[in-house]
């Protein structure tokens, strides 16, 4: 039977040009430029920092599956989230379609290896569905970013210019994609049915129907020129498109995949100063932290280019919120920019000026400003990270002395003191002397215990929180633990003078600390603060198993070991909330434990904020951070307290030193004593012991 | 320009609680951490910044023991080019004008264009600086808190009782004191220091700087320390006690009742 219309593989323009021409000649121009494009773009990888990823390949193709393959991220924002899916899944499903179509200018009769029979009806029938599904969503998200303009995508004008354009561009391409592959389709088949033969069947409800029934009182003539130029404006868009990719965020098209199998598997560490070099080598390198583009790792750079600017991480970023000269999409942003700039499509490479200060793409106060609580980290539905970047840019600066003078003190104190407060070591076991009914052990290598409790700076010292260590050891009696401190023996864990680019600082700490451990002969460490729980279980080597207090009360409460007591008639009133603290929640992944312990007190009233788990809103940040002085219009400590508010608490429960310390002032700034109150899980606990 | 840099190694103030030997003549000194003194450290980061700028190099030199090795090669990770430690047992008990014979001395066996000292020691008496000028015969400008280095002389600004601002011209070579806050010291790691841990400081003792001990050390110190003390309270002075918020709750109490705060 012979064909209605002729294809583009046989069609001649004007009667004597044939199309095959054109057919051959853009999948060979698209190529071609294409892979100089890319060669391009993977320049800066190559001459960037090596990077470990290339272990543990099960969980990185779990996370493919997961991440990237299952888009399990996406819904986390419902109306985005929906449209990508719809437009990710449409992309996947007429990819296999399109390369047919391209082989198909040049061959007409061919079809894809494997859709030749009942696999190809299937695929046909849903791929029709699909383009038309992308139509709508390209629609509706072109709308949704040209007229509505969601706050999220936002752009300050410090940071450079809007994305706006590009998006709906972008938009308009892909609908011009699916318009066009279904009109070619549309034509043949109107032809089909006009020539009385057995139309191919078309999927009712779909583009390519709605236009066939849209053409079919059209001549023949028009059909095939329908149908010879919808097959070329869909072969011109789609290599265009293809070559448009790496110009711009839609990179990311192409490189999520990779960026997903590449992302962290753990959370809660840093990475080293340099992947290959050790700890003990550390002093030979001649420069420590990203000071200019080529010191970032290849992985930083695929992220820069992984980056869609959708916004999310900035959207969660408590930095942001409050107005802090930092916003985690534009590092990521910027730092693209800087890629593109600096390793142009033509022309030689540019000269690298430094990232920070005077002419650089980032500014001092934007890189101290971020508390590394890993909200945007979370978010990012293609594994953008960000803590690496900033603990690395801040070793950078670190190492040029470019350090604010109210860090300065604190941090020459934990050189010299062990400790931020610049307090005397002999002074680190004192919150004990209050003790009552309760004996704490001073291990060294004559005294030893079953376990360590670690106490960590701020609760050793800070007046208000050594109640959290009297709490965390009245806890630690009641349940029978045989346990003792380090005492002068114990310095700072270093979580955060390590996140602070002070590496050879944390060094020193981690050794004096894991020497201390090591010979007080403990089997097991408690702490009742996650910063110094994250560092002994994430960033120290060789440590006995770590526990967070949480964890000691729910599993003493559940063995019938610790007894609570209901609720008195005053806190009967009373509505509890929880606050995840990010080094328990978000880097250490427990949020059930310490709900568990405060639900274990018979009578108690707890209700959830709004964000909470792992969308906790940082209250500022812990250890050095409560020394910085950031620009900001608001304190995060109070927009939490104001969540809670609003989530109906009037107790804010928290697990950590530090947020509470944040609480505690948030709730006198924004007005609220005697309506809020914050208190330490451990303790709520103490105070409910039966004893 | 050839800069020399004075700085002194005293018991870190914010690091330490400071008590008052039995003997009652001194601090007690078991438990205590030492450090630059913060002034000096305001001087090196100036001196830098003025080489960076012109050219030249910058020497830090103090007087004292073994000990004060340490912040040498602590302005020496800073930045700074040179150390030189001042050492003899017989310098020990000098007192400012001894300090300032010994350093007058050092700075006649180089070639220095500037001098800068800290305004004054956390634990010292701001006397150093002019001594040593006086004895050089250099002009001087205290709390000094700018430097603009032009040619064979410097503007400096001085900070005025009041928050006033003086502007001088003063001719080379000079000696300077300098004021905190003239700029932001620069922070100094563990790596740096560890990175200067092997540069060979010289060290010149009295006779390597033509001076006999005896007429600079304790037998020669004119001023000498015969008593420490934290002074009884006055009248009307009261010490509040208690927590912090004790502390300020009472503080409100007072200045509600008379007539602070209404």
């Amino acid at each position: 039977m012979e064909p209605v219309l002729i294809s583009p593989a046989s069609f001649k323009l004007f009667g004597f040009i044939p199309t095959v021409i054109f057919s051959v000649l853009l999948p060979l121009l698209g190529v071609g430029l294409f892979t100089y494009i890319m060669a391009k773009r993977v320049a800066p990888l190559v001459k960037a920092n090596p990077d470990f990823r290339f272990d543990r390949p099960k969980e990185r193709i779990l996370n493919v599956l997961k991440i990237w393959l299952g888009q399990w991220r996406h819904p986390r924002y419902m109306m985005a989230g929906v449209l990508h899916i719809i437009i990710f899944f449409g992309f996947l499903i007429l990819s296999v379609r399109s390369t047919e179509l391209v082989i198909k200018g040049i061959s007409e009769g061919f079809v894809m290896p494997g859709l030749g029979g009942t696999l190809g009806d299937i695929y046909y029938f849903f791929k029709d569905y699909a383009a038309t599904a992308v139509f709508f969503a390209v629609i509706i998200a072109a709308v949704r970013r040209g007229i509505f303009r969601p706050d999220r995508y936002h752009y300050p004008e410090s940071y450079g210019h809007d994305h706006t354009n590009e998006a709906v561009f972008v938009c308009l391409v892909i609908a011009t994609l699916m318009v066009s592959e279904s009109l070619y389709e549309a034509a043949l088949v109107a032809a089909e049915v006009q020539a009385g033969h057995d139309a191919t069947f078309l999927a009712p409800g779909t583009l390519a129907w709605f236009f066939k029934n849209m053409l079919l009182d059209n001549s023949t003539k028009s059909l095939q020129a329908y149908h010879i130029a919808s097959y070329y404006v869909h072969d011109l868009t789609f290599f265009f498109f293809l070559c448009f990719l790496p110009m711009g965020k839609h990179f990311h098209v192409i490189t999520s995949l990779f960026n997903v199998f590449f992302m962290r598997l753990d959370r809660g560490n840093v990475r080293p100063v340099r992947y290959g070099v050790s700890d003990e080598e550390l002093d030979d390198l001649e420069t420590f932290g990203v000071k200019k583009f080529s010191d970032f790792t290849w992985k930083d750079i695929l992220d820069f280019y992984t980056c869609a600017d959708c916004g999310r991480c900035s959207d969660q970023c408590p930095a942001n919120t409050v107005k802090r000269p930092l916003s985690p999409r534009f590092i990521s942003i910027k730092g693209r920019d800087y890629a593109f700039s600096h390793f142009p499509l033509m022309g030689n490479f540019v000269a690298q000026e430094p990232l920070i200060g005077e002419g650089g793409i980032y500014s001092e106060d934007e890189i101290w400003s971020c508390t590394t609580c890993g909200a945007c980290e979370q978010e990012c539905p293609i594994g953008i990270e960000y803590i690496n970047k900033i603990v690395d840019l801040r070793r950078g600066m670190v190492d040029e002395g470019n350090v604010p003078q109210s860090l300065q003190k604190p941090l020459s104190s934990l050189e010299k003191r062990g400790n931020p407060y610049g307090k005397m070591e002999k002074k680190r076991a004192e919150w004990t002397k209050e003790l009552e009914n309760c004996e704490v052990k001073v291990l060294d290598k004559k005294t030893s215990a079953e376990t360590l409790y670690f106490v960590d700076s701020i609760s050793s010292f800070d007046e208000r929180m050594q109640n959290v260590a009297r709490a965390t050891a009245t806890i630690m009696c009641a349940v029978g633990e045989d346990f003792g401190i380090l005492g002068k023996e114990e310095k700072d864990s270093g979580n955060e003078v390590k996140r602070f680019g002070e590496e050879m600082l944390y060094q020193s700490l981690k050794a004096h600390n894991s020497e201390a451990i090591k010979n007080s002969g403990v089997k097991k460490i408690v702490t009742a603060d996650p910063h110094a729980y994250n560092a002994l279980k994430n960033e120290y080597s060789e440590m006995p198993p770590v526990e967070h207090i949480s964890q000691v009360i729910v599993k003493n409460v559940s063995s019938g070991r610790l007894k609570l007591k209901g609720v008195s008639e005053e806190e009967a009133n009373k509505v509890y909330t929880y606050h995840d603290p990010c080094y328990l929640g978000r880097h250490n992944s427990l949020y059930d434990e310490p709900r568990a312990a405060i639900d274990a007190i018979p009578g108690i009233r707890r209700v959830e904020m709004l964000k909470s788990r792992d969308r906790s809103f940082c209250c500022s940040g812990g250890g050095l951070m409560l020394f910085y002085e950031p620009e900001e219009e608001e304190r995060m400590g109070v927009v939490r307290v104001k969540h809670a508010q609003k989530a109906g608490a009037n107790v804010i429960v928290t697990a950590c030193p530090f947020c509470l310390v944040n609480m505690e002032d948030a709730i006198k700034v924004a007005g609220l004593e005697g309506k809020m109150e914050a208190i330490d899980l451990g303790e709520l606990i103490a105070a409910h012991i039966d004893s | 320009m050839e800069i020399l840099v004075c700085v002194k190694r005293v018991p870190d103030t914010s690091e330490n609680e400071i008590e008052i030997n039995g003997d009652g003549n001194d601090i007690e000194r078991d438990d205590l951490v030492y450090s630059v003194n913060e002034w000096d450290n305001y001087a090196v980061e100036e001196a830098i910044q003025i080489v960076d700028k012109v050219g030249g190099s910058v020497t830090v030199v103090t007087v004292g023991d073994d000990e004060s090795e340490e912040v040498l090669r602590r302005e020496m990770a800073m930045g700074a080019n040179n150390g030189l430690l001042l050492t003899d047992d017989g310098f020990e008990g000098a007192d400012g004008k001894g300090i300032a014979t010994i350093l007058k001395a050092a700075v006649e066996k180089g070639n220095y264009d500037l001098i800068l000292t800290g305004a004054q020691a956390d634990e010292g008496a701001a006397q150093v600086g002019g001594m040593l000028a006086a004895m050089l015969d250099y002009p001087y400008a205290s709390l000094v808190n700018l430097i603009e280095p032009g040619d064979g002389k410097l503007k400096v600004g001085r900070e005025i009782e009041g928050g006033n601002q003086e502007m001088n011209e003063i001719e080379l070579p000079c000696v300077l004191s300098i004021q905190t806050g003239i700029n932001e010291p620069r922070y100094v790691g563990i790596r740096g220091i560890r990175k200067v841990a092997s540069v060979e400081i010289p060290e010149l003792s009295a006779s390597d700087l033509g001076l006999d001990a005896a007429a600079v050390g304790a037998d020669a110190a004119k001023v000498k320390r015969v008593d420490y003390f934290v002074p009884d309270m006055g009248e009307g002075a009261e010490m509040l006690e208690g927590s912090t918020e004790e502390i300020i709750e009472k503080l409100i109490e007072y200045l509600k009742a008379k007539g602070g705060l209404k």
